[in-house]
């Protein structure tokens, strides 16, 4: 009954949480929380670059996971850095009152 | 006479004649145009004497090389050299002919040039625009100069368009007289539409003969076995470009009114030389038109109908230039004729005797002019032959020459032309004699109202004087040549082998001589009295004198077709600028663009979910498409 996890398992696991993210990206107003699911954007991806990793026996999946890693968190040093910054001007962090770029 | 052809190349100074002097008599007058309008626009004196000096200079030049063709038979012939190449097919020289019909024209054109450019010292005198004057006239000169020594088509037809434009500058001179820049317009744009002709006929014999030097389609036309109705298209098309030069009917309209310009400027462009051009150039190209029998039909009969309506038109006019002006048309139909009756050496021959005797009576008009303070209607005149004596006994040798009585230079050059219509087309035979009676007719008119008479304007009369010397000794060199200018037939034999003698009976020649002293008679019984009239002939003519008064009414019908075909085209122009163009093309454009804009700027939503959306949907659509299909 117990059968190993095949390659499949893995990728599917990464395509539901790819979903998620967009998921929470596209409906929640919190611009914490979009970067939370972006996060978990890249995470999926990082979920599938392993998968293909192990399965094939190569070694630049885990290498490219590291890089995503690293700029992942260089994203977020920045991106929170603009979110602290608005939120000291507009007093709010909803993306519903981020629309002075409409005409 | 077997002429010794000099040709040469970058060499200097060959022979006594140095081949830079044979290029100087072309380059002189425009260097003197040149200098005066740069830089003594100031200095009148000065700008008269250059201008002056020029045409002198050019004028003896033509004269060695005329004399030394025509008693030594050595032509120089400079080298061309290269002008224009176009890729492997088109090459354009500039080059210079001089041959006896060349030279002949050279001298006309210098020798009466000369003459007249000192006579405008006087007539121009105190004039504002003195300088201005004789810069138009040296480039007149220089244009005049070139066509007649060009030696391909494309060259004659740039210097028939400078002719126009000296022409028009010359005509609207007084550019503050409305009537004379008119005048200038109308000039300019009728000899236009002659050109476009020519223009065309250039490029259909090009398209055959891939060339447009004179000597090398002359050598090859023969061989190219072009049908008889290219021929005789090639043939009307080169001749529009005469027929509006050379005022023939029916773009003779301009030339009346270019009286509108100084009186110097009618003597030597629109008498002497510049209309003289298109006859010259149908002369030029003869070989061309001599084989196509409906080209030479076509000009012989536009050539006569001119000479008679412009005839007939002359004995009703009451300007003094006018009536020289009508003249000069019907004299000019004669010229054409001739060339249409295959007697191109006869029209050079009248040419010649033409613009002596027609320069003379256009500066014996001036002269006149000048004397009554610019008054210009010979019903105002009368009596002046006692105050002003050279005027009228040199006018009257030039009236006497262009009716033709012997032995004056009009009659020998008329009667060849006369005797040629006799032996080959006897309708236009008939013309010519009614035209030369007309003719003999209304330059007595002329001068008997002119001249003799009682004076009709007493103060003008009293106040009369005749001209300074720099205006009589032009008159007097002009009478002399119109005096001489026929005997013994010098020129015919000089531009062709002397053709045999053709007996005439003694009654064909008689009558020919007849025909002008009649005009005459007539013309003294009706105006030589104290208080001539035109009332005798007005009645007697009838609705006639009506139509001549009114010139056939060429202009009003003109005037119409300009109102309602020009008029026309312009209004649908107009309405298709406007609406299609303006309002469909480019406003449409305008506003679709705007449109687009104002639609597309609603995706603008400015929400970061909406776009994150877009973007996974656009994502999601671009990995389908590649992944999937």
């Amino acid at each position: 009954m117990t059968s190993a996890i095949t390659l499949n398992d893995y990728l599917v696991v990464s395509g539901l949480l790819f979903a998620l993210g967009i998921a929470g990206v596209i409906i929640r107003r919190n611009a914490l929380v979009i970067y939370m699911a972006l996060e978990m954007n890249l995470n999926a991806a990082n979920l599938a670059l392993i998968a293909f990793s192990k399965f094939n026996k190569l070694v630049e999946g885990q290498i490219l996971v590291f890089f995503i890693i690293a700029i992942a968190a260089a994203e977020v040093a920045v991106g929170l850095a603009i979110i602290v910054a608005l939120y000291r001007r507009k007093q709010s962090i909803s993306v519903d009152q981020l629309t002075t770029m409409r005409l | 006479m077997n002429h010794m052809i000099y040709m040469y190349g970058t060499d200097w100074g060959m022979g006594r004649f140095p081949i830079c002097s044979v290029w100087m008599i072309l380059f002189t007058p425009l260097v003197a145009a040149a200098f005066i309008t740069l830089f003594t626009g100031k200095r009148r004196g000065l700008s008269a004497a250059l201008s002056i000096g020029a045409i002198l200079i050019s004028f003896a030049l033509s004269l060695r090389l005329f004399l030394l063709f025509a008693l030594k038979g050595i032509q120089h012939q400079p080298h061309p050299f290269e002008w224009l190449v176009i890729g492997n097919t088109v090459r354009i020289e500039f080059g210079m002919t001089t041959d006896a019909l060349a030279l002949l024209m050279l001298l006309v054109v210098t020798g009466v040039g000369s003459a007249i450019h000192i006579y405008s010292i006087g007539y121009m005198k105190g004039d504002p625009g003195f300088s201005r004057y004789f810069a138009c006239m040296s480039l007149f000169t220089f244009s005049m100069l070139g066509i007649v020594i060009s030696s391909n088509f494309i060259q004659i037809f740039i210097f028939w368009e400078l002719v126009g434009l000296s022409s028009y500058l010359l005509i609207g001179f007084w550019f503050e007289k409305p009537s004379a820049v008119e005048a200038g317009k109308k000039a300019f744009l009728t000899t236009r539409i002659g050109d476009v002709g020519m223009m065309l006929g250039i490029l259909v014999l090009w398209s055959h003969a891939h060339t447009f030097e004179f000597t090398e389609l002359k050598a090859k036309l023969p061989t190219l076995g072009l049908s008889i109705g290219t021929l005789a298209l090639i043939g009307a098309l080169i001749f529009a470009g005469a027929v509006g030069k050379s005022a023939q009917v029916p773009l003779h309209v301009w030339l009346p009114d270019a009286m509108e310009g100084p009186t110097p400027v009618s003597a030597l462009i629109h008498a002497a030389t510049m209309v003289a051009a298109g006859v010259y150039m149908l002369c030029r190209v003869s070989w061309l038109i001599l084989p196509s029998e409906t080209a030479m039909w076509l000009i012989a009969w536009i050539g006569g109908i001119t000479a008679l309506m412009a005839a007939s038109i002359a004995i009703a006019q009451n300007d003094i230039k006018r009536i020289l002006a009508y003249s000069t048309l019907s004299q000019l139909g004669y010229m054409v004729m001739a060339v249409g009756l295959g007697g191109p050496t006869q029209a050079m021959f009248h040419l010649t005797t033409h613009a002596f005797f027609k320069a003379l009576l256009f500066l014996g008009a001036g002269s006149v002019i000048l004397a009554l303070h610019h008054e210009q209607d010979i019903w105002k005149m009368g009596g002046l032959w006692k105050k002003t004596p050279i005027t009228f006994w040199t006018f009257l040798i030039g009236t006497l020459a262009l009716a033709g009585v012997p032995p004056l230079s009009g009659f020998y050059s008329k009667d060849e032309i006369l005797l040629m219509a006799f032996e080959r087309n006897h309708p236009l035979f008939l013309i010519a004699v009614v035209t030369a009676f007309l003719t003999a007719y209304y330059m007595g008119r002329e001068v008997f109202v002119v001249f003799f008479g009682k004076p009709r304007d007493q103060h003008a009369y009293d106040h009369a004087h005749e001209s300074p010397w720099v205006m009589t000794l032009p008159l007097i060199f002009l009478a002399a040549l119109s005096i001489i200018a026929g005997w013994y037939s010098k020129v015919p034999d000089f531009l062709g082998p002397p053709h045999e003698a053709e007996r005439h009976s003694l009654l064909l020649t008689g009558g020919l001589i007849a025909v002008p002293l009649f005009g005459f008679l007539v013309a003294a019984k009706i105006y030589w009295k104290a208080d001539p009239s035109d009332a005798p002939v007005r009645t007697a003519l009838g609705e006639l004198w009506t139509l001549v008064e009114n010139k056939y009414y060429f202009d009003e019908l003109y005037q119409w077709i300009i109102k309602y075909v020009q008029g026309t085209i312009a209004i649908v122009c107009d309405v298709f600028d406007r609406w299609v163009i303006q309002r469909l093309g480019i406003g449409g454009l305008s506003v679709g663009t705007g449109l687009l804009g104002r639609t597309v700027r609603h995706l603008q939503t400015g929400s970061i979910s909406g776009y994150a959306f877009l973007i996974g949907l656009g994502a999601t659509v671009i990995i389908y498409c590649v992944v999937v299909r």
